[in-house]
């Protein structure tokens, strides 16, 4: 069973989200890296910008496939975890730390209300396993 | 539930992670399939292959009915045990399956098959079995086989097998199998690696891989068995050729013996297609931008498009390479078309890697 940390939010497209103050940093689930496997390439979005919830905003590649990652929420890219391009496996060894994917700004937080919660993504992805 | 190898517990007890795979239920990898993969570039892995398909073939006219059938001659084969790769073709020349067969002796062949393919080849096999007499097609479905492949396979298993069994293999030439009382062991493989596949009955299978596992060869998946097979350049049935293209261009003119007048199956098709000129020729490409290369993303030539027919990451290259069906006589650069982004790809020979060395810098490429 892969783990769901509690404080954090998600997509049902396996993205996850943490809120800092009026921050949120994203990556993608461990569920969603298992599914994937080994992770060889990752496509991140520009710093500077500008999506709206649900917009396409990169991929991810594993050996076996590719996976389009989404936006969860709208607002501005202000980082991208660099250390991606020449290490996408760190996404597998540390998805909720060092595979973080990148930074946006919050617009508008009642976005974040549409996002589900641990228990909510857990429920959704038992059937995966 | 699918079907289940005899070793369907050992690969529960190795932490396989399953697929279905043409309706058999079997490990995809045990953790990391790039591990794996390196593993038999640089060591020892085996990998459960029982789901081939297993047909004997034997009988005063199994010479004449296998010259008939396959694409390749059987009569190549002269000495006990050698192996042959063949394409199996229909009337218009298109690939049926591919397989290997091994003369075992006179009036005695062996031929293994795919297992997505296995309720056609057998009914194919049958449909033209009838203008034989004298003929039995037997499938084996009392065995299973493991394939044991890298540069340390031979040395890690021959020490398995009983005393007079390992004076054989050690001295068993490539594509060359020995028969025993108790398994047939043949020099023979998937990943470009030295290596070798054993076929033994179903009951006994589980505890040969109990052994090869105690001597630390590495348990690999079906993952690891596509990046091995396509850095080698080995063609994959179902991608890289089917039903509707010849093996002339799928890089498979090698496999088919026309010097003499010998009639086989998709024959004359295959002579009025060369009269025509051959269209399209089979491909390496290695890509040159970031990305990976996808089966069936569309190929942009001078000449016009093509299609790849297997792409993937390379783990030993740590690049993404593809086999390609692109239109006859283009060389260079080509275009591939990744989620409507144009990117660069090169034409390179193949394979890509040849026993844990990169073929690439025959190509004058920094790899």
């Amino acid at each position: 069973m892969s783990e769901v940390p509690s404080e954090l939010k998600f997509l049902s497209s396996h993205e996850w989200v943490m809120v800092e103050g009026d921050i949120a940093t994203i990556g993608v689930s461990d569920h969603a890296q298992e599914l994937l496997g080994d992770l060889v390439y990752v496509e991140l979005p520009e710093v500077g910008d500008t999506v709206a919830a649900g917009d396409s905003v990169g991929v991810i590649e594993s050996v076996k496939a590719a996976s389009d990652t989404y936006a969860p929420i709208s607002g501005e890219i202000i980082e991208v975890n660099a250390e991606l391009e020449d290490g996408p496996e760190r996404i597998n060894v540390d998805p909720y730390g060092d595979g973080w994917m990148y930074k946006m700004s919050i617009e508008d937080a009642e976005e974040l209300e549409n996002l589900l919660d641990a228990a909510a993504y857990s429920d959704s992805i038992i059937d995966d396993d | 539930m699918g079907n289940r190898t005899p070793l369907y517990q050992c690969h529960l007890d190795a932490g396989a992670k399953l697929v279905d795979f043409a309706g058999w239920d079997m490990p995809i990898n045990y953790g990391s399939q790039i591990t794996e993969h390196e593993a038999v570039r640089a060591d020892a892995g085996m990998f459960d292959v029982s789901h081939m398909t297993v047909v004997d073939v034997s009988g005063s006219q199994a010479k004449a009915y296998l010259q008939h059938l396959l694409a390749n001659d059987v009569a190549r084969l002269k000495v006990e045990g050698k192996a042959l790769y063949s394409c199996m073709l229909n009337e218009q020349g298109g690939v049926i399956d591919d397989l290997i067969v091994y003369y075992l002796r006179e009036n005695f062949y062996r031929v293994v098959i795919n297992s997505a393919t296995r309720e056609k080849d057998l009914a194919w096999l049958a449909l033209q079995a009838e203008a034989f007499s004298d003929l039995n097609t037997r499938f084996r479905d009392d065995v299973a086989m493991i394939a044991v492949q890298g540069p340390r396979a031979m040395e890690k298993s021959i020490p398995l097998f009983a005393e007079h069994q390992q004076q054989v293999l050690a001295q068993l030439a490539r594509f060359q199998g020995a028969e025993f009382d108790d398994c047939f062991v043949a020099r023979t493989g998937y990943t470009g690696e030295d290596g070798f596949e054993i076929l033994m009955l179903s009951d006994q299978i589980a505890d040969l891989w109990d052994r090869l596992l105690a001597a630390g060869i590495v348990p690999c998946g079906l993952g690891a068995r596509d990046t091995l097979r396509l850095e080698a350049g080995m063609n994959l049935y179902g991608s890289d050729m089917d039903e509707t293209t010849s093996p002339l261009v799928s890089g498979l003119s090698w496999t088919v013996a026309m010097s003499d007048d010998r009639a086989f199956v998709g024959r004359a098709a295959l002579e009025a297609e060369k009269a025509d000129g051959v269209k399209q020729s089979f491909v390496g490409l290695l890509l040159m931008d970031k990305g990976v290369l996808r089966n069936h993303l569309r190929v942009v030539t001078a000449e016009g498009d093509g299609e790849i027919t297997s792409g993937s990451y390379s783990p030993s290259l740590q690049k993404s390479i593809a086999m390609a069906r692109i239109p006859a006589g283009v060389s260079g650069v080509v275009e591939v078309e990744v989620r409507n982004k144009m990117l660069q790809a090169k034409i390179v020979k193949l394979p890509f890697v040849r026993e844990g060395k990169s073929m690439l810098s025959n190509e004058g490429e920094n790899v």
